[in-house]
């Protein structure tokens, strides 16, 4: 689908409200090492993976940003940089930019100002973070189910079928886990929720997915006051 | 019409600036420890020293290293870190497996921005005082994370704010700024130890094609803290996998696309895969297939086994050229030594059709499948409750 960057596309949100958030993003402690200005070189495009299949510039961002256009920053804020794979290929910017950077400081951004765009844009992935936040590991064995990767074909379900057994059959003792990549102590994931809850990692999930945060308050509180915390801090 | 000169790959050499264009970390860091601001963890001896980009030297531990396992490895492709700790026990290396190691969410950080600088930092933090708590050195098995951590390096160099606000919540969890020396990679250590690796080499690769994909978030990211050396490609790429494979016998062929992304994605592979499929068949596979026409490709992150692999069966209903199994590099060097395809490759985990590449190799994936489930029958009729180090010999 063709990237609309019409002037004022997002008429319903005031120029004020635009320039606030640019304001954040420019606040970010990164932002000034990943924007020193644009040659429009294009290295940027030519590198971007994402550049290939969708209509996304990671040129367009840093141009944007560079010129302080909240408007256009606000627009590719929910319409563009989602599409970006997170490789940095546009690292060998010769003016040493960083737009990957610049969009991970743009998403952020936008979840903790919980734009719609930014909840469309994580729809379905709530279990991802909870796996997460809730147990110190991104992906588990158990997440190898047919119905979430009908595309990885028939040795999903095979796997699916047998893991319970081939997970002992690792040698490695850490990795007889199902519901976890590794054995986590205990004392781990403590420390873990204790890095979430004072960093804002939280807050930051209360306003993009209000009843996820429920779920992960529940679970951490259970842990935490086990081990003696309050959270009053 | 303008016929350009054609220069290949391997008539190309970089040449290295008077001074490096980037900082020294090592500088930053002993500056920072000397105003005690942070505590360095050094490497341990004996230990590899090797070049990176800029020509500075990175040292490469060879022992008692702490493995910060990976979430894609450990979680759906287990045969990959599986490997990296049988090379150790082959080898005869001191190592440690901790417990007390999380993920260091950055593929959730670049997947959902659910999470901030000073989360990021605290998180790798913790782990890095975990490891030296130990007394092992860190050694990264994800690219992400090695690159990612890279970054929090940096940040944690650059902006006070941030150590103060980490080294406040460290002090909550009891625990020091810790950061290490280096930060290895596991693909550095399998580079660093290819010689060793080669003199166990008990299965004959001389007659193997392999492409090699590196890993952005290896040498894209922080991109001066990547080894290069000028025998493998005059320095213009990563000295890392291709370095392993050579010295294995193994003819590593040239593709058009190798500086492309796998496909991966962070949030696309997890709920966008429309583009990590096209992206890994029709840039990578495809071109690789075509151009270079190898028995297998070889990389050395999760993502990318991940992307690679797992996207070729759309790609084959899709009547695109496929069918390239993809392997890591500890999991090819493991195979060299003479490690189980299944018992410690765990190549049952993988998707894409291996059994011709191990044919090639004169190994026959018949009877070392049948090994396999004889030893899995111990688990099922209940006289093992688990496989052991011992079931790989």
């Amino acid at each position: 689908m063709a990237l609309d960057l019409s002037y004022n596309k997002y008429a319903d949100v005031t120029l004020d409200e635009k320039e606030r958030l640019f304001d954040e993003v420019k606040a970010d402690l990164r932002y000034h090492h990943a924007l020193y200005g644009c040659y429009e070189c294009g290295i940027c495009v030519a590198a971007c993976p994402s550049a290939r299949f969708y209509d996304f510039s990671p040129r367009v961002i840093a141009q944007a940003a560079a010129r302080e256009d909240a408007d256009l920053i606000y627009t590719l804020m929910n319409d563009s940089v989602w599409d970006c794979s997170q490789c940095f290929s546009c690292d060998r910017c010769p003016r040493h930019n960083s737009p990957g950077m610049l969009i991970t400081i743009m998403r952020e951004v936008a979840v903790n100002n919980g734009l719609q765009t930014a909840r469309k844009a994580l729809e379905g992935y709530g279990r991802i973070i909870y796996k997460i936040m809730s147990t110190g590991t991104q992906v588990s064995p158990d997440m190898l189910q047919p119905n979430a990767f009908p595309d990885w074909g028939g040795h999903v379900h095979e796997i699916s079928e047998n893991l319970d057994i081939w997970r002992r059959a690792l040698p490695p003792e850490t990795l007889h886990t199902t519901e976890t990549g590794w054995a986590v102590d205990d004392k781990t994931i403590i420390e873990l929720y204790l890095i979430w809850h004072m960093t804002g990692v939280m807050n930051m999930i209360e306003e993009i997915d209000s009843g996820l945060h429920m779920i992960l308050v529940d679970v951490m509180e259970e842990k935490l006051e086990e081990a003696g915390y309050d959270l009053s801090f | 019409m303008i016929h350009l000169p054609v220069i290949s790959a391997k008539d190309r050499e970089f040449h290295l600036p008077d001074e490096p264009p980037t900082e020294d970390h090592h500088e930053a860091l002993e500056e920072l420890e000397r105003e005690g601001e942070i505590i360095i963890q050094r490497i341990p001896e004996p230990y590899i020293e090797v070049q990176t980009k800029f020509g500075r030297t990175k040292k490469i531990p060879v022992q008692k290293t702490w493995h910060h396992k990976s979430c894609g490895q450990c979680g759906h492709i287990p045969g990959y870190s599986t490997s990296i700790f049988w090379l150790n026990r082959q080898l005869g290396l001191d190592y440690l497996d901790p417990k007390d190691q999380t993920s260091c969410t950055a593929w959730n950080y670049y997947a959902s921005a659910t999470s901030n600088p000073a989360a990021q930092a605290a998180v790798a933090i913790r782990n890095f005082a975990a490891a030296f708590e130990t007394g092992y050195f860190p050694i990264i098995h994800c690219g992400t994370s090695f690159g990612h951590y890279k970054e929090v390096r940096q940040s944690l160099i650059h902006y006070p704010e941030l150590r103060k606000q980490v080294r406040d919540i460290m002090a909550k969890l009891g625990k020091k700024l810790v950061i290490p020396e280096e930060i290895v990679h596991y693909s550095e250590w399998v580079y660093a130890l290819r010689d060793r690796i080669a003199e166990r080499q008990v299965v004959d690769m001389s007659h193997i094609t392999a492409t090699v994909h590196p890993a952005c978030h290896y040498h894209k990211l922080i991109e001066e803290d990547a080894i290069y050396t000028p025998e493998i490609y005059g320095a213009q790429r990563t000295a890392v996998i291709t370095g392993v494979l050579q010295k294995l016998g193994i003819n590593v062929a040239d593709y058009s696309t190798w500086f492309d992304c796998c496909g991966f994605g962070f949030r696309h592979i997890l709920v966008s895969r429309d583009f990590s499929r096209s992206f890994a068949v029709q840039r990578k596979i495809e071109v690789m297939m075509e151009e270079a026409h190898p028995d297998l490709t070889v990389t050395h992150d999760t993502g990318c086994v991940t992307t690679l692999d797992q996207s070729q069966f759309a790609g084959k209903a899709h009547g695109k050229k496929v069918g390239l199994p993809v392997l890591a590099d500890s999991q090819v060097a493991a195979l060299a030594m003479g490690a189980h395809p299944y018992k410690v490759l765990q190549m049952h985990w993988h998707n894409t059709d291996n059994k011709p590449f191990l044919e090639k190799l004169g190994l026959d994936p018949e009877q070392k499948w049948r090994e396999f489930e004889e030893a899995v029958a111990k688990l099922k009729d209940g006289s093992k409750k688990y496989l052991t180090w011992e079931d790989t010999d």
